[in-house]
């Protein structure tokens, strides 16, 4: 089986059998279409293409419509591959999380961290500042200091931590355990944060 | 909130019914202690101070006088360890959260009765 496409709902808490109060995270996971396989010989790579969140007919484009009319399926706002041979899966296949997720206790979860836009070092990389807003310091209680030496080597290293923007990434949060499946409601729980805002689409890959 | 929240909520809902109780009210909570491997009651007697979040993460807390320090606890009200709640006196304020009464002691820390 391959993963899931899904949405994060929101976080909770609840408590577990021994008493602890868990924080966890709510995602609606699933049902998700097939909607290509890709095959060696016509594509160069083997891969399934599923799709997830329907979406009004008005608002899809007509190359996207008929995409989705082979596999006789409503349009949807998110499409995600997952490579490998999947023999089982046929085109128009509907996934549950109930069955994809049967036999799992842990998933890898990837999604878009909530952008913070242009930061400074101390928000983006945890630098400290300069401790102190007194003897001489004025302006810089936030500044990041030396970038390197002076004549040798005469020029700033690749990769040395600056200002910039922060946040908008992709981020794979890897082994989250599962907490509890409602296959009912497309409901799945896991244990802490994902990464994203509330509504946003998630990959739970296994 | 959102269904796909509530259809959670009601998942791990409500476990016990305990009587209706509100900012200013007195309770008494009951509550187990794990000690170890022993398990033991004790119990918390004082004045709601608020009632807060909702759901399954809805907490209250609770403040009394113990000596001349005032204690206060905040017990979530799905918390498994709660034994039983009850109300001995339903106190008449004008908020939802009686945050002021931190600030007062003697005569004046005094809530009036609620009549029906």
């Amino acid at each position: 089986m391959p993963g899931l496409l899904g949405k994060k709902i929101g976080m909770t808490s609840i408590f577990s059998a021994e008493g602890k109060n868990v924080p966890c995270t709510v995602i609606e996971a699933g049902p998700c279409v097939v909607t290509q396989i890709k095959t060696k010989e016509k594509d160069g790579y083997n891969a399934v293409q599923i799709a997830f969140d329907d979406k009004r007919e008005k608002n899809s484009t007509k190359p996207m419509v008929g995409h989705f009319k082979k596999a006789n399926t409503a349009p949807k706002r998110k499409v995600a591959e997952f490579r490998g041979v999947f023999d089982h899966l046929k085109l128009g296949d509907i996934l549950n999380v109930g069955e994809v997720l049967k036999n799992d206790r842990w998933i890898d979860v990837t999604g878009t961290t909530k952008g913070k836009g242009f930061q400074g070092v101390v928000k983006r990389h945890g630098f400290r500042g300069v401790g102190d807003s007194t003897h001489g310091q004025h302006n810089r209680l936030r500044a990041p200091g030396s970038l390197g030496a002076s004549s040798y080597p005469s020029r700033v290293f690749k990769g040395m931590r600056m200002a910039g923007q922060m946040g908008g990434d992709r981020v794979k949060v890897i082994n989250i355990a599962i907490v509890k499946l409602i296959p009912e409601k497309n409901i799945l729980i896991v244990k802490g944060s994902v990464p994203g805002s509330n509504g946003s689409y998630l990959i739970i890959n296994k | 909130m959102n269904d796909l929240m509530k259809a959670v909520a009601q998942e791990y809902a409500a476990r016990q019914d305990f009587p209706k109780f509100g900012a200013g009210d007195t309770i008494t909570v009951t509550y187990k202690i794990k000690e170890g491997t022993k398990e033991r009651l004790q119990s918390f007697r004082g004045v709601v101070l608020q009632r807060k979040g909702g759901g399954i993460n809805e907490t209250f807390t609770i403040r009394k006088m113990s000596g001349n320090i005032g204690v206060e606890r905040i017990i979530p009200i799905e918390s498994p360890f709660i034994e039983k709640i009850e109300v001995n006196k339903y106190g008449k304020v004008r908020r939802a959260r009686i945050f002021y009464l931190r600030k007062l002691t003697g005569k004046k820390a005094r809530i009036k009765e609620k009549r029906f």
